[in-house]
């Protein structure tokens, strides 16, 4: 089969451009463990009012300057609707649903998570800066989705008080 | 309406039914445009996700695979001759399947039961109706699929040892991408969708109905794209006076597409629970695979433009850039299609890298994204096509004032696309969310600030959506008058179907066209792909959701 040079010379640059994009995510992903939101743990999703942690959820201090953060979304909010949480402390987010598919998205930062009924969705979050922040739901989930929100303080002393 | 073959009255067909939902879903995107610009409020009936649902079934669905049906019906006969009347029953029998589920689908979502999006994520709960009208979509278009395949192979059987028309080559590569992917979504619909809306099996796997949903939603953009690209390679050197650059490298590249689009659906899924991460990261891998095909496409295309130029007299190093026929519809719509696929392509691979997508996933950013490959490069690839294809097949002519129409419709429509997928970027970026109606989230100044942006704010999305409307308004005018009413053409001076020549002789590697291997190979590659994740998904299921009806 006869290739043109030039063609060779657009080839070889095209794939060492996405073997050097897959190494770069390999390194970022598998060695300072960049991953995106994921999570292996399953709930029963009619349960999930009466399943603990869900069953009381919010804020637990659990070290130094780290946060569990338990959340339910539902059609059409998240329970709590509100949290504070200081501003430099490792939060982890653990949300789930007892419905439909939703998302809990934090805009202005990279949580941005899938919520499927059954699994439960993780991610580690640090928020530099306190101020007000918004959650909302970017996965379609009914008459009332664009409605659907929550609040986060992210107060400025260690202690959040 | 007088056609000389009875082939061209079923590519006719299909492309008269693309239009009809063409005209459909893009007055539901002007709708769409207004509300979420704030613009407008819709009444309580009309509500703002049933003409969501409507806009993405009836563009991204119907018009695409109507009018690829009708595209590539046209030209199997145009290149491998009439059709035998077995196979053009049975092109009519998939057409009357896939116009009866569509109905049927339509019904349903007219009248509420299935305002579940074009995605119909589980557990929202459809009607069955709606699920059964998909499936008889999805199966009439195997039915017309096989047809064109067996169009092929009885060429092949008159032609030993040759090599088939590059037409007919890159149907069968186009159509068994297309029947291979749409073995997921079948398998969701028909073994879980169904028999759950039907209350026969009262819970479901939801993030096993999402993958196989995936396994097929992301070689769906392919099988919009694989045709677009046919008229690139295929009739675009023909347009602007020049030559394939190289016949078997075309081929390769739809034997890649067929590779390297259908295992890949977690990057779809990267930002959600239940796949382990090196299994998001494999699939990751092969996404990015699917550059290369597509960075040939772009050489061929310039490599052709510019030696058509030089062929031409053209001087210096984009001398030859003056010398392309931007007067012609033909060439001006695809072309402005091209210029939009490089930010596309550029896109893509952001929404696809592995931790990028955390960024974007879900915001309007993946809206615009959408909007300039298969609203702009693939649209606008088909608009270039149905200037000619449809005087081409109901033999009437196309006039110097339908072209010049046409060249106002196509920049019409490239404005407006310009305007409102800059801006669904941007926005996305500031972290909008898509597939949403008119929100401030009780006036949080985060979401305010989508309103007050140069460049990303909601406000552009009205108002390109107003260009877009009155340039498919214009186009279904054009396309009306193009199939009835304009002058019939005098024998000699038909409309032409253009197709072009490879620049050099070159032999054709048989290889290439041993389908029995590529499609083994990519059943390795996505047993490899999806094997362990989905044995998990079932191992490890959590219990299963009921439906839920939230509209």
């Amino acid at each position: 089969m006869h290739i043109h040079r030039y063609e060779k010379y657009w080839l070889t640059f095209g794939f060492l451009a996405i073997v050097t994009f897959i190494v770069f995510m390999f390194v970022t992903a598998f060695s300072h463990g960049h991953h995106p939101a994921g999570g292996t743990e399953v709930i029963d999703p009619t349960k999930v009012d009466q399943t603990p942690p869900f069953d009381k959820p919010g804020v637990v201090k659990t070290g130094d300057n780290e946060y569990d953060v338990y959340i339910v979304a539902m059609a059409f909010g998240y329970n709590p609707a509100k949290i504070q949480v200081p501003a430099g402390a490792k939060i982890r987010f653990h949300v789930t649903t007892r419905d439909v598919i939703h998302s809990f998205s934090i805009p202005g930062t990279n949580v941005n998570m899938e919520i499927l009924p059954g699994h439960v969705s993780t991610r580690e979050h640090t928020f530099k800066e306190p101020g007000q922040y918004l959650v909302i739901c970017n996965e379609y989930c009914g008459a009332g989705h664009h409605m659907m929100k929550m609040d986060i303080e992210v107060l400025d002393n260690a202690d959040g008080k | 309406m007088r056609t000389a073959s009875k082939d061209k009255q079923l590519a006719f067909a299909f492309i008269f039914a693309a239009f009809l939902f063409f005209f459909i879903g893009t007055i539901c995107g002007l709708l769409q445009g207004l509300v979420r610009g704030g613009v407008m409020e819709l009444p309580n009936w009309l509500n703002y996700y049933k003409v969501l649902t409507t806009h993405g079934v009836s563009l991204a669905l119907l018009f695409t695979t109507y009018f690829i049906y009708g595209f590539l019906f046209a030209g199997i006969h145009r290149t491998m001759g009439e059709m035998s009347a077995k196979v053009r029953a049975t092109g009519w029998i998939g057409f009357w399947m896939m116009l009866a589920g569509t109905l049927l689908a339509v019904a349903m979502v007219s009248s509420d039961k299935a305002t579940v999006l074009y995605t119909f994520y589980a557990p929202l709960k459809a009607s069955p109706y709606f699920y059964i009208g998909l499936a008889c979509f999805v199966v009439g278009s195997w039915v017309s699929g096989i047809a064109m395949i067996a169009h092929y192979a009885n060429w092949k059987k008159q032609h030993p040892k040759q090599t088939s028309p590059l037409f007919g080559y890159m149907t069968v590569a186009t159509i068994l991408l297309w029947i291979i992917a749409c073995l997921g979504v079948a398998a969701t619909v028909l073994l879980q969708l169904i028999p759950w809306s039907f209350g026969i099996i009262d819970k479901i796997n939801i993030l096993l109905s999402r993958t196989l949903f995936w396994y097929f939603g992301h070689p769906l953009v392919y099988f919009w794209l694989l045709p677009a690209y046919m008229y690139w390679y295929i009739s675009i050197p023909k347009i602007i006076g020049g030559k394939i650059f190289s016949d078997s490298l075309a081929r390769m590249t739809f034997v890649m597409f067929l590779l390297f689009s259908i295992p890949v659906g977690f990057h779809h899924q990267l930002v959600e629970p239940g796949i382990a991460e090196s299994w998001k990261f494999m699939q990751v891998i092969l996404t990015l695979m699917v550059v290369i095909p597509s960075l040939i496409t772009a050489f061929s295309m310039f490599a052709t433009f510019e030696s058509s130029g030089r062929s031409k007299g053209a001087q210096g190093l984009f001398g030859w850039w003056k010398k392309l026929p931007y007067r012609d519809v033909r060439f001006l719509a695809p072309f402005l299609g091209m210029l939009f696929f490089i930010p596309a392509g550029i896109g893509g691979i952001i929404n696809a890298s592995y931790q990028l997508d955390e960024i974007v996933h879900n915001t309007l950013w993946v809206a615009g994204h959408f909007h300039i490959t298969v609203g702009a490069a693939v649209a606008m690839s088909f608009f270039g096509i149905a200037y000619w294809l449809v005087p081409y097949l109901t033999g009437r002519t196309f006039t110097k004032t339908m072209n010049k129409l046409g060249n106002l419709q196509v920049i019409l429509w490239a404005v407006g696309m310009f305007v409102m997928s800059t801006s669904m970027h941007a926005v996305g970026l500031a972290g909008a969310p898509r597939r949403t109606a008119y929100s401030t989230y009780g006036d949080h100044p985060i979401a305010l600030d989508w309103f007050q942006g140069i460049v990303a704010n909601q406000l552009y999305l009205p108002i390109g959506a107003l260009f877009l409307f009155l340039s498919s308004m214009l186009m279904v005018y054009l396309f009306c008058y193009l199939a009835f009413l304009a002058p019939r053409a005098a024998v000699n001076n038909e409309v032409e179907f253009p197709l072009s020549e490879p620049e050099h002789k070159e032999t054709t590697p048989a290889i290439l066209e041993n389908w029995k291997v590529w499609v083994g190979i990519c059943f390795v590659l996505v047993l490899l792909a999806y094997g362990v994740p989905i044995h998990d998904m079932i191992q490890h299921a959590p219990p299963g959701s009921p439906g839920y009806k939230t509209w």
